[in-house]
């Protein structure tokens, strides 16, 4: 079984009009056995932007304190927040330092950058950037993912209709997937304010 | 197979481990106690490779001493199984500790807490935790009859039927337990649970 499926996850980033949405399953299991169901996948790291870090959760939790760590100096010297695209090339470095021995995580960034436009990005574990316009998606439930978002997406879709869509795309790929699930959590971003919301799914 | 498992009541955590050290095929002994006394409020249970046990988790113990002695305060539970977590963390890539850890800890801030620490470093606050073949049988029990706010009598009573399917199911079943609870009056052992008692040592 490969490293990245150890523990299980699913991730999804989406575009709306001013906001963003990213969600995440809530399983935390060691191959075949479920351990939690309330693992939080999805972290702030500020007001504006928002890291979701799939695949196995040692590294996970490893690599989002360094990034707190990070995040929290550069807001010491710069006297501001990060800029999305700024974090976004953080982790990608971070990642890329360990190009011979990785980290065995794939991050979702998405922030709302200047002018209040939202930004969205993954990346494979050692730190490629891949920017999309739509939305990104990562983790064992990804293929289902990319099926699903790709027929549900619409352009400038309103904060309520994103998080529809989003909860949506992610249930229905989690239910085909055994190693992610049980349950949803589902952050919509606008500039004024974030909703984070727990979905029931399937609990199996 | 080492079992190990426990649980969260109404200002208590409990936690059990059985008590055989296995070499291969050979029983060197059935009364190894496997949950050390970490400090006045906080237990951790700890199984796999017993070199690695014995040593991590006394490395653990005399550094939340340490912390004591310097700060004059103890450690709060959350604190030490972080500090458990970054250790194991920062030992994986050079030399892993093959050690899995549940935390058990009572703080009057927050009350009673059961932290799952497994041997690449995940950390998960959890009300119910296992590790080893046994986990089949006992998280199965206790997601059956566990419910939070459990009184001890509740709590042996579920430990107990945990106990019974290990003894029953499994095929290499640990015949002895040691239960260990830690509340608002600090840690301690609770009782064993013997269906094999080692021979006495014969007089000289």
């Amino acid at each position: 079984m490969s490293i990245f499926e150890y523990n299980g996850s699913a991730l999804v980033a989406m575009v709306g009009k001013n906001c963003f949405a990213i969600a995440s399953d809530r399983r935390l299991g060691v191959q075949l056995q479920t351990i939690a169901t309330d693992f939080q996948r999805i972290s702030k790291i500020h007001d504006r932007v928002f890291l979701g870090l799939s695949g196995l959760a040692t590294d996970a939790q490893t690599l989002y304190q360094r990034l707190v760590f990070r995040h929290k100096l550069y807001q010491l010297r710069e006297e501001r927040d990060m800029k999305p695209e700024t974090f976004a090339n953080l982790v990608s470095a971070i990642l890329y330092e360990k190009r011979f021995g990785p980290y065995f995580c794939q991050p979702v960034i998405a922030g709302l950058g200047d002018e209040d436009k939202p930004f969205i990005c993954t990346m494979d574990s050692i730190g490629a950037k891949e920017l999309a316009k739509d939305f990104v998606v990562a983790g064992t439930a990804s293929e289902s993912l990319y099926g699903a978002c790709e027929s549900m997406f619409k352009q400038d879709m309103e904060p309520e209709e994103l998080f529809e869509t989003v909860s949506q795309a992610l249930l229905s790929s989690v239910d085909r997937d055994c190693l992610s699930g049980w349950g949803g959590h589902v952050y919509v971003v606008t500039p004024t304010e974030v909703k984070e919301r727990i979905l029931k799914g399937r609990m199996d | 197979m080492e079992c190990v498992f426990g649980l969260v009541g109404n200002d208590f955590a409990v936690v059990a481990a059985d008590t055989s050290a296995v070499h291969s095929i050979l029983v060197h002994k059935s009364n190894e106690d496997k949950i050390m006394i970490l400090d006045s409020h906080k237990l951790i249970a700890a199984s796999g490779e017993s070199g690695d046990r014995v040593q991590f988790t006394e490395y653990i113990q005399k550094n939340v001493a340490l912390y004591q002695f310097r700060n004059g305060i103890p450690l709060t539970t959350a604190a030490a199984a972080n500090f458990t977590r970054g250790e194991l963390a920062t030992a994986l890539r050079k030399n892993p500790y093959f050690v899995n850890i549940l935390l058990a800890g009572y703080d009057k801030e927050t009350g009673p807490s059961l932290y799952y620490i497994d041997y690449i470093a995940t950390l998960h606050k959890v009300d119910k935790g296992a590790f080893g073949y046994g986990s089949y049988f006992s998280l199965a029990m206790m997601d059956r009859h566990y419910h939070s706010g459990m009184t001890v009598e509740e709590a042996i009573e579920l430990v107990d039927k945990c106990i019974v399917e290990i003894r029953s199911r499994l095929v290499v079943a640990p015949p002895n337990f040691v239960i260990k609870i830690v509340d608002k009056e600090g840690a301690r052992e609770y009782a064993w649970r013997e269906s094999v008692k080692d021979a006495a040592v014969a007089s000289a």
